[in-house]
């Protein structure tokens, strides 16, 4: 019998998310689309709400009172990232999302390499950690390499030594798998890139929902992440990097802010982290990141984590037991399962789900080379966060069967 | 029947199943794709056309079962029809032949097969005119 109960309240926990009782098509919401974005407490809209009502002003020179509260509340969002992956406040950078990390690292980083030097990235990234490198490599005839994975989508061994050489000076790849839950063995590699003097970067969008990360303990060069799948608003994301890499590195977007003296001729360029935010930033965005990452340590991450892998192992159970429907994937993964009906298509999958108010994604997730590489066109993709519950998985194993009844499959 | 039961009843069920003039033409007067990236729906149309006439038709393709259908009835449709008929054809009546409501992001799936004709057509047209244009 599996485990079904979990330390979380959620039916306390879903009252702080008003979104959660919609109904569409007339039935309540089930949201199993978390991989793409998490909804977002009452607590998080309240604290940007607050923020345009009483102390919207722009940061920083500001002499005035709300400037003040603003670039307060601004800079204490950086703090409140660093301590909760363990760093400082000035090697976190906010950015869009975690694409725009992933180019600023691409650009300034992909400027001091030569012909000779290798990317290495894995089969399993999102169009985001793969087009930058592979498009601003082309312009200067680097290689970039994919490390292989295995029949179960997990990173093939042979694959992650053969790659990682002598030759390579950046190594880029995902925590956990966006399209099909794989969670890599990101320690190992990030001490195979050290070995090898080459930088190393992840992805965390998906893992840091879910995982607690220590940047300490993990020791990458660069992790970045996005709010939006952490409960946090849309349009901010983040950049952590390592304070002397980041101080070597040039700027990746130009303007204001991010100047320390400017001429006609020439600037000089702010401290950490503010050499990389230029312009008018996403000042709310971190305001609601900051009660975002207030509500996951109210939360507790390991009963959330918990919680998502008791969902996980639940619903795997269930859909392993129903016939012609195929699993991507490992067994140990993430809180995200990918699948197929044989003679249905993902997208028809979905359109039935949401008839019954299931809300999850169908698609190449952004990722096109690992659907080429399994052979398919796309998947079903379910993907869970803390508040999901087991009767809405229950909810969602019935749904599937009404697919299967409405193709005429076995 | 409620919608998604109407959505997928059995014409379209049917044709996804069964699908009229699936395959290849060797050889055909004009052959193209097109490919819905936002999904995956993948659409090639081959046609033979004789005296302004589409005498085969026959289609390729992968994706749900909105799109494949849709064109599966469209193939049934076109075969034996002038250029002139094809271009008469609107978005209302592809909506008709297939006969099922189309939620608002699967307007594009049910459409794929029809744009994928009249693409066919223009690209056949505009091969016809450059060969009376060497011509002369």
């Amino acid at each position: 019998m599996l485990k079904t109960k979990s330390q979380l309240n959620t039916k306390k926990i879903r009252k702080d998310f008003p979104i959660l009782n919609r109904l569409i098509n007339n039935k309540k919401l089930i949201y199993l689309d978390n991989a793409a974005t998490s909804q977002k407490p009452n607590q998080v809209l309240e604290a940007m709400d607050n923020f345009y009502k009483n102390s919207n002003a722009n940061i920083h020179r500001g002499v005035h009172k709300l400037a003040e509260e603003s670039t307060e509340q601004y800079e204490q969002a950086h703090k409140k990232v660093a301590e909760s992956i363990n760093s400082s406040p000035q090697e976190i950078i906010f950015t869009k999302n975690t694409t725009e990390s992933m180019n600023l690292l691409a650009y300034s980083l992909i400027q001091d390499l030569n012909q000779d030097d290798e990317i290495v990235l894995t089969e399993l990234e999102h169009h985001s950690n793969l087009v930058p490198w592979q498009q601003l490599a082309k312009q200067k005839g680097i290689k970039v390499k994919f490390i292989e994975i295995n029949p179960d989508g997990t990173l093939n061994q042979d694959s992650i030594q053969k790659s990682i050489t002598s030759n390579t000076k950046i190594v880029c790849i995902t925590h956990i798998s966006n399209a099909i839950g794989t969670i890599n063995p990101i320690k190992e590699i990030i001490q195979l890139a050290k070995k090898h003097n080459a930088l190393s970067i992840i992805d965390g969008a998906q893992s840091i929902p879910h995982i607690k990360i220590d940047i300490k303990d993990l020791d990458c060069d660069f992790f970045s992440f996005s709010s939006h799948k952490m409960l946090g608003p849309l349009g901010i994301g983040i950049l952590y990097g390592k304070k002397e890499l980041l101080e070597k590195m040039k700027p990746f977007l130009f303007g204001g802010d991010m100047i320390r003296e400017v001429t006609q001729q020439d600037s000089s360029f702010n401290d950490l982290p503010w050499k990389f935010e230029a312009g008018t930033p996403n000042i709310a965005g971190a305001i609601g990141l900051t009660s975002a990452i207030d509500y996951i340590n109210n939360t507790g991450i390991e009963k959330i984590e918990e919680h998502c892998n008791a969902l996980t192992n639940y619903a795997m159970d269930k859909l392993s037991q129903i016939p012609n429907l195929e699993i991507y994937g490992p067994k140990e993964r993430g809180p995200i399962i990918s699948f197929n009906i044989k003679g249905t298509h993902p997208h028809d999958i979905a359109e039935i789900l949401n008839s019954e108010g299931i809300a999850i994604r169908a698609g190449h997730h952004c990722c096109m080379p690992l659907m080429k590489k399994l052979n398919i066109p796309g998947t079903a993709r379910i993907s869970f966060y803390f508040y999901n519950t087991f009767e809405e998985v229950d909810k969602l194993i019935l749904a599937i069967h009404k697919v299967k009844k409405i193709f005429k499959i076995d | 029947m409620n919608d998604i039961e109407l959505m997928y009843r059995e014409n379209i069920l049917d044709n996804y199943k069964n699908p009229r003039n699936k395959g290849k033409i060797d050889n055909p007067t004009v052959h193209h794709r097109e490919f819905n990236p936002l999904c995956g729906d993948e659409i090639e149309l081959f046609l033979t056309i004789e005296e302004n006439k589409v005498v085969d038709v026959k289609f390729f393709g992968q994706g749900c079962a909105i799109s494949q259908a849709s064109v599966s009835i469209l193939t049934e449709k076109i075969k034996g029809k002038t250029l002139e008929e094809l271009k008469q054809i609107t978005k209302e009546d592809i909506f008709e032949m297939i006969g099922v409501p189309l939620s608002p992001v699967r307007i594009k799936c049910g459409l794929l097969g029809w744009d994928t004709m009249k693409n066919s057509i223009l690209i056949y047209e505009k091969y016809v005119n450059e060969e009376e244009n060497g011509k002369q």
